[in-house]
């Protein structure tokens, strides 16, 4: 009985095995060796886990506490230690009107911004990332050059190569108008960062033009993995490829395509250095994260940019719960 | 329902020659079975009789038709694969219905369709599994549920019980031979094993480094083996070699000596040049026969292997040979006593140095004197 307290208190997904694994050994005469090996065990798995969470604590437990205690106060850059606590009014705050973040116009509209373009460049990315790994998956001469060359987009730190783009883009001097006008395809240069309806676009052909490679190796990966003797029976049964494609390879690709989805969305929703690079602080391409550098770094708020930080986090914490509980459900209804 | 026939079809992996001008045809419904050592090129053969390997030379035809540049689809054919090769995420009803590729308002055929073959193949109580959550066993009906369900012309079979335990493997085979009878469609079973050739096979194709070795019923490919490869491949335990030498040969027989057994008279044709020259006298287990000798005569027992319904004696020749011998269990000898040696003169083979059995004389007075001995 000591014992299930004391996991109890420990740990709770180590007591759900625990008490199951007990009820199990109730009426057995090995109770007591059970019950002491499993305690070995847990003591252990936590001497694993400990130098793990405390470095978890140091470098993301303490931070985020410290941001979310700064949210709540009106600290600015030039005197840290000297706010004073005011609840909850960088959030929101009655005074004659709404103020605060969550009545901010332009705060709503970065959330949407951000949303916007994690959904097209996270689309494009999986798409694009699953053509490129079929494509390298096929046998082909050169088939290691070009799965190396594949990766140097991803290689390239982003700032670097959001430079590239931007003198690509570049409205004057950019190849990229500089062809566009040789094919004739456009008449007058388009200012692809300046213009508001084209910045968007244009930063998110250079974040998949970046993260595509990221997709397309996860997704080759579980290509190579697949059961090579399934497309011979297919074959032979006459079945159209692209039936065989999205009836058997999909389906079976779709775990390593669900990882490579979350992890380039998780990228996507805190997406900074690309978008800074081209279009700064832009208001059509302001995203959530630009939203609370700004607040914070430009305008010296640090309460106020700790709180758009902390909105931020509770978005992306979201949006992965819900996430990750859609993606389970189907893989266990799936398999 | 379609025949098979393979005119010189070769097949080269770059510049490895894998199957070397093979020729042969297959009867409409028949059940021919591939087997051969490892690596021989069964499998090889198969695929390019499945359309999964293109012809490097030479014509494949169905119904008479040559289908060298047809699709596995267009050429009726249905496979089994060795590893079962089933969808993973798919049930069994779905793994069976994918291949049925009917419109979709045939939903109804298609349902009955797959009921249907999980009845002949008792897979009734498992559609919804996935394959995961079944038995080797199960695993392989629902492969061969799959490639049936389509109602090919022709169904091939690669080794297709290779991944089960023996008794399961008999309880298969017993089940693929009755699906045969009952579907009648033209079966090829690509095996290395031969017990499964021999009791599944209306004829065996015996294959040998890519090449065919003899082609046969079971019945004749045991008692008339056309080389020394076929002759040992077929028939458990193999067949004892002897190294003899000729003493007198003609076209009506010839005369042999045996070590430990002696000078005897053998119904093969031998060519007179070939007198003195080294053969190989091949004897099946069963047709050796043993009687007790004195001591420092004749050759010892070195081990007996008792197995129920009979026993295996094993006998060391003075060159170091074993030889094996069947016998009804228990034996009448037991490990280091000392027998001697003869056989049937008719019933064993000689293989000249190729490794070719040699003819045996005027087969019809052969078998005239085995009638004349019946009565008696
Ligand atoms: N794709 C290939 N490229 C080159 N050589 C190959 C290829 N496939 C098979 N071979 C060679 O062809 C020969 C015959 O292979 P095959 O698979 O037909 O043998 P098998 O008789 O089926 O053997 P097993 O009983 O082991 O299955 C082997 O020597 C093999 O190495
Ligand atoms: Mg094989």
């Amino acid at each position: 009985m000591a014992t299930r307290q004391q996991a109890a208190t420990s740990d709770v997904a180590a007591d759900m095995t625990d008490r199951a694994f007990l009820q199990q050994q109730a009426d057995s005469p090995r109770r007591e060796r059970g019950t002491r090996v499993r305690r070995r065990r847990v003591r252990a798995a936590w001497l694993f886990l400990a130098p793990m969470l405390v470095v978890l604590a140091a470098v993301a437990g303490w931070p985020l506490v410290r941001t979310f205690w700064f949210s709540m106060t009106d600290a600015s850059l030039s005197s840290l230690e000297g706010g004073q606590f005011i609840g909850l009014e960088n959030y929101l705050v009655y005074d004659n009107g709404w103020y605060g973040i969550m009545a901010d116009p332009m705060w709503w509209q970065s959330v949407w911004n951000t949303l916007y373009f994690t959904l097209v460049s996270v689309s494009l990315e999986a798409v694009l990332g699953v053509i490129v790994a079929l494509v390298l998956n096929a046998h082909f001469r050169g088939r290691t050059l070009v799965r190396a060359a594949m990766l140097i987009p991803w290689a390239i730190p982003t700032v670097v190569s959001a430079k590239i783009w931007a003198w690509m883009l570049n409205d004057q001097f950019g190849i990229i108008n500089h062809m566009l006008l040789g094919l004739g395809l456009i008449d007058a240069p388009l200012s692809w960062t300046a213009d508001a309806s084209l910045s968007m676009w244009a930063v998110i052909i250079v974040d998949v033009w970046k993260a595509t490679p990221f997709v397309a190796l996860l997704v080759l990966a579980a290509l190579q993995m697949l059961p090579s003797d399934c497309y011979e029976a297919a074959k032979v049964d006459g079945i159209h490829p692209v039936r065989v494609f999205f009836r058997v390879t999909l389906p079976l690709i779709m775990p390593a395509l669900l990882v490579a989805i979350i992890f380039r969305a998780l990228d996507a929703l805190r997406v900074f250095d690309v978008i800074y690079v081209l279009t700064s602080n832009a208001a059509s391409t302001m995203t959530m994260s630009i939203y609370a550098r700004q607040q914070l770094v430009e305008f010296q708020d640090v309460g106020y940019g700790s709180a758009a930080s902390t909105l931020l986090f509770m978005i992306i914490a979201l949006i992965t719960v819900v996430y990750l509980y859609i993606g389970r459900r189907q893989l266990g209804g799936g398999s | 329902m379609a025949g098979v026939k393979l005119e010189r079809v070769n097949k080269r992996f770059g510049s490895t020659r894998v199957i070397d001008d093979v020729s042969m045809a297959i009867g409409d419904g028949e059940f021919v079975v591939f087997v051969g050592p490892s690596g021989c090129g069964k499998s090889t053969l198969l695929r390019l009789i499945a359309g999964l390997e293109s012809i490097t030379n030479g014509d494949l035809l169905i119904d008479e038709q040559r289908v060298n540049n047809l699709t596995p689809q267009e050429r009726g054919i249905g496979m089994v694969f060795q590893s079962y090769a089933l969808y993973p995420h798919m049930s069994v009803y779905q793994n069976i219905a994918f291949g049925l590729k009917l419109a979709k308002t045939d939903k109804q055929t298609v349902d009955e369709r797959v009921r249907q073959t999980a009845r002949i193949l008792q897979l009734d109580g498992l559609l919804e599994r996935l394959p995961k959550a079944l038995s080797g066993g199960q695993r392989q009906r629902v492969a061969i549920g799959r490639a049936m369900a389509r109602e090919p012309k022709i169904l091939l079979f690669d080794e297709p019980l290779s991944n089960l335990d023996a008794a399961l493997r008999v309880q298969t085979r017993n089940e693929i031979a009755g699906l045969h009878k009952r579907l009648g469609s033209t079966m090829i079973y690509v095996t290395h094993d031969q017990v499964e050739a021999m009791t599944l096979a209306d004829r065996i194709v015996v294959l040998n480094a890519g090449h065919v070795e003899q082609i046969g019923t079971p019945q004749e490919l045991y008692e008339r083996p056309a080389s020394r490869f076929v002759a040992g491949f077929i028939g458990s335990p193999r067949m004892n070699f002897i190294h003899v030498e000729a003493r007198t040969g003609n076209d009506r027989g010839c005369r042999i000596n045996v070590p430990g057994v002696g000078e005897r008279d053998l119904p093969q044709q031998l060519p007179a040049d070939a007198v003195g020259e080294r053969l190989e006298l091949g004897v099946r287990p069963e047709h050796l026969h043993l009687t007790p000798a004195a001591q420092g005569e004749g050759v010892e027992v070195v081990n007996v292997e008792y197995l129920g319904s009979e026993a295996y004696l094993y006998l060391q020749m003075a060159d170091g040979e074993l030889l094996v011998c069947r016998t009804e269990a228990p034996s009448r000898f037991e490990r280091g006593e000392r027998v001697t040696l003869d056989f049937d003169a008719d019933k064993v083979h000689l293989f000249d140095g190729e490794g070719r059995a040699l003819p045996v004389a005027d087969a019809a007075r052969r078998s005239d004197r085995h009638s004349e001995q019946a009565p008696t």
